[in-house]
């Protein structure tokens, strides 16, 4: 479903170069979850991103449903592939109501009976009318990225990339959350990747997770190959280790 | 916080419908958004001061042949010139024998023809080249803000004197001189918004929605980036009545006889130390229509602090 | 754990008025800290930051701060005047902010701040406060401490500009830490670089550490003991070892909530709030 070949992506900061991703390759089959690990900076939103196109890529470093695509894409192909992003706070209009989001996508596509999709995609992320009208900054957290995730799903599509959906959240809206993704990617056959820097959050809902370290990807493996400790890198080691909590042991000397 | 609560009739007060926490409606979210807004607005005394000086100006304007009592601003009475403030000239009465009250409540239209044309032509031209810029970037916002700059390297009045005297004197010409001059700080403000608002979140999923580039700008930019236009626009309203006074005082905008503040007190310049009153009042006005509009701006500006909602 | 606690609090309540009504942020915290690791976990807005902040006397106004008893080493916190605070913060009691990047300075560079702080409480030459400044970066972890020793708080990322607060409140060597999510700004390999260093400064100086954070994963693993924070109150007060036998249904469900990398679930417990836990 998605194919991800070489991949490298670079940005200039004034004369500075800098390698965000560095030659990644993977494919997630359809109606798989894929999960992508990495500490701050390891170029995991950059991957999304780039597959998104959201970032000028080369045109056969991306391929979804088998069709290479760049960063312009046709209206059908964007309604092929919707995200949720890290912060809640900061992924919906602030002076838009709740109902204007996500009539939006509606608008765009031009498609008819708004108001019951609308009610709908509110009650399927589990809000009710009386969230409707409100503005984002009258929400909680969690219920903004239940709104981001309703933005996400109403356009019906087939995949959807989830980038640190949670790390903003405390550990029960946290759960909630993760609970709620894991119904709704059943319920609409959702192909997923979800990035995260927390190794628990991604081994809850993925089966295969690939290991980012500076741009590279590092390691591709079953997670439960992962909770058998069958990792090959050490780099991956180390970051399983580190999930499990502090242990003296590994403290430096 | 005010609590909705059914009175006894079963009917829920205003205030409270637009205090209610969780709107029923798209209108009642818009209403109960902007009463916030007010509400704010004349919590703060300044804001309100300000507020209720440009709320009179506009009456004064809209209502001047009742604000004047009926006495006409050009009628000429040469018995009476220079006639010093009295119970039946209030302000005296000038070179002509012309009311001065009259003549300030009417000149309050002129002032503010200007300022709303000024503010049609300036927010415009402003939002359009700065979001432009700021989304598209690279070429687009090299050449838009090169121009930008042309017309920020010329002094304001010196610019909009050149272009008055070019197109000829009158008040349409003043407009069209202050309103070329006004845009590119709008321009660069804008700009430097987009350019922040572009980056984005909520930007990149419409983006990923398929909108295309004007529905972006104009649905999702344009409202973001307008409060800080009207804030900016709201404090500079001081510069463009006096640029308009001064275009006034030099013959350059309304043509006579109708009242103008800047030409009054161009006209009593000559007279300012043995009839002062000819200069002063219509200098005054200047003055406390100036004011009105900055404390205004002021207050709006805390009102529209994102920190604040 | 020695005899007589460093510190000792009792009934603390903080509340901050507003919007016409009080709202409580602490309610009756009452705990005692020996020369030991302390955690205090709960959900954001459950009261740890401002518990910390009281102990400091550094309640913003108009947060209003009562207690039957707040006193470090014998000392009365409640009853210090303002110059007899200078005395103890940062030299006697140091706090580790959640956001470094409101409490480093921003025109200073990193090293003159971490001087300035030593030579305050410690009264060295420079040139001896430079070379402990070093030391301390490096204890931080910091790859290249001459480097970020010249840098300004703005060119550092979050977890540097992290580590040199961290290194900045160590360096004065205080008898009481407080850290507020000194490692959530951290990626995890980081995080227990920084956890190491706290422990040892608790093992070998007889420093007490308390630690506020919303990761019961670390604070299971790296204190002694722990606080669970609900609603501005402490539900439940136990060893850390032994809080996976945790008795409260908050701190079951807490535990519950998160997920596991060693017992997968096919869906997470959510918490269902019992208003019984405010009584
Ligand atoms: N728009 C950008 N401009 C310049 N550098 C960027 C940009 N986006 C990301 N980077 C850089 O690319 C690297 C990877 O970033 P990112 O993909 O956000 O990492 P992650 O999501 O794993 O934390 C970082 O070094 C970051 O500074
Ligand atoms: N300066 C303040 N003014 C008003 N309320 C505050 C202030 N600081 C904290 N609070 C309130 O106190 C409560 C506890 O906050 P805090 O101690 O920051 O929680 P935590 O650190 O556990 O997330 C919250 O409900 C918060 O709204
Ligand atoms: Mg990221
Ligand atoms: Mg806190």
């Amino acid at each position: 479903m998605i194919e991800v070949a070489a991949l490298s992506v670079t940005f200039h900061v004034g004369h500075v170069a800098v390698r965000a991703v560095r030659e990644v390759s993977f494919a997630v089959t359809e109606g798989e979850t894929f999960g992508i690990v990495g500490e701050s900076g390891s170029g995991k939103s950059t991957v999304l991103r780039a597959i998104a196109g959201l970032l000028p890529t080369p045109r056969d470093s991306v391929r979804i449903a088998g069709r290479a695509v760049g960063a312009r894409r046709t209206r059908s192909e964007r309604r092929l592939l919707q995200f949720v992003f890290q912060d809640p706070y900061a992924s919906l209009h602030p002076r838009q109501t709740v109902d204007q989001i996500l009539n939006e996508p509606l608008a765009i596509h031009k498609i008819a009976g708004a108001g019951a999709l609308v009610g709908r995609a509110l009650a399927d992320v589990g809000l009710g009318p009386e969230h409707r009208f409100r503005y984002p900054h009258q929400l909680s957290g969690g219920q903004r990225q239940r709104v981001a995730i309703a933005r996400a799903l109403i356009l019906d599509p087939r995949i959807l990339l989830l980038d640190e959906p949670t790390s903003a959240l405390d550990v029960s809206i946290q759960a909630e959350i993760l609970n709620l993704i894991a119904r709704l990617r059943r319920a609409h056959r959702l192909t997923s990747i979800l990035v995260s820097h927390d190794l628990a959050v991604v081994a809850h809902l993925c089966d295969r997770i690939a290991i980012m370290q500076e741009g590279s990807l590092v390691e591709l493996l079953d997670v439960e190959r992962l909770r058998r400790g069958e990792a090959r890198e050490a780099y991956t080691r180390e970051l399983l280790r580190a999930s499990r909590g502090y242990s003296r042991a590994q403290a430096p000397a | 916080m005010t609590i909705a609560s059914a009175d006894p009739g079963g009917k829920i007060s205003l205030r409270a419908w637009l205090a209610d926490e969780t709107p029923k409606s798209r209108t009642q979210a818009f209403l109960a958004n902007l009463w916030r807004g007010v509400v704010a607005l004349c919590s703060n005394p300044v804001a309100f001061g300000g507020l209720a000086v440009v709320l009179a100006i506009v009456l004064v304007a809209a209502l001047a042949p009742l604000f004047a009592f009926g006495i006409s601003p050009i009628e000429q009475d040469l018995a009476h010139r220079l006639a010093p403030p009295s119970p039946t000239h209030w302000f005296g009465t000038d070179e002509l024998g012309r009311d001065i009250y009259a003549r300030t409540v009417y000149g309050a239209r002129v002032t503010l023809t200007i300022v709303v044309l000024v503010s049609v032509i300036v927010v415009p031209i402003g939002l359009t080249v700065g979001t432009a810029a700021g989304y598209l970037g690279g070429i687009v916002d090299t050449v838009l803000m090169r121009i930008t700059d042309i017309f920020l390297a010329f002094p304001r009045l010196i610019l909009a004197l050149a272009f008055a005297s070019a197109l000829g004197a009158g008040l349409r010409n003043a407009v069209i001189a202050i309103a070329l001059t006004a845009w590119p700080p709008y321009a660069r403000l804008a700009r430097a918004e987009t350019i922040t608002i572009a980056r984005s979140d909520y930007i990149a999923a419409v983006v990923l929605q398929g909108a295309s580039t004007p529905r972006i700008l104009l649905r999702h930019v344009v409202p973001l980036c307008l409060s800080s236009v009207i804030v900016r626009l709201t404090l500079d309203m001081a510069g463009i009545i006096l640029t308009a006074a001064g275009l006034g005082f030099l013959g350059l905008g309304q043509q006579p006889p109708t009242p103008e503040w800047g030409a009054m007190v161009s006209s009593g310049r000559d007279l300012i130390l043995d009839q002062w009153w000819v200069a002063t009042i219509p200098g005054l006005a200047i003055f406390v229509a100036s004011l009105g509009f900055n404390l205004l701006g002021d207050g709006l500006r805390d009102v529209f602090d994102p920190k604040a909602a | 754990m020695s005899a007589a606690p460093l510190l000792e609090v009792e009934a603390l309540d903080v509340a901050f008025p507003g919007r016409g009504r009080l709202t409580h942020a602490v309610r009756g915290v009452s705990f005692a800290l020996g020369r030991e690791r302390l955690g205090i976990v709960g959900e954001s807005g459950s009261g740890k930051s401002t518990t910390g902040r009281a102990i400091l006397g550094l309640v913003p106004w108009p947060g209003m701060v009562s207690a039957k008893r707040l006193t470090l080493g014998g000392i009365d916190l409640m009853a210090l005047r303002p110059h007899e605070w200078l005395g103890i913060r940062g030299r006697r009691i140091s706090m580790v902010m959640q956001d470094p990047k409101y409490s480093l300075n921003p025109v200073v560079k990193i090293g003159e701040q971490i001087m300035e702080t030593y030579r305050l409480h410690r009264r060295g030459s420079r040139r001896e406060a430079r070379r402990r400044a070093l030391d301390m970066l490096d204890a931080v972890r910091i790859r290249d401490p001459d480097l970020v020793f010249h840098r300004y708080p703005h060119q550092l990322s979050g977890g540097m500009g992290q580590r040199a607060m961290i290194a900045m409140m160590l360096i004065a060597e205080p008898d009481l830490l407080i850290a507020d999510e000194p490692t959530s700004a951290l990626d995890v390999t980081v995080q227990n670089h920084v956890l190491g260093i706290l422990d040892e400064l608790v093992a070998e100086r007889g420093m007490g550490l308390i630690f506020i954070s919303h990761n019961l994963t670390i604070v299971s693993s790296f204190c002694d003991r722990v606080l669970v924070m609900y609603g501005g109150r402490i539900v439940e007060e136990c060893a850390a070892s032994g809080l996976a036998a945790a008795r409260h249904p908050y701190t079951r469900a807490l535990i519950a909530a998160a997920p596991s990398i060693d017992r997968p679930k096919a869906e997470l417990t959510t918490i269902t709030r019992d208003p019984a836990w405010l009584q």
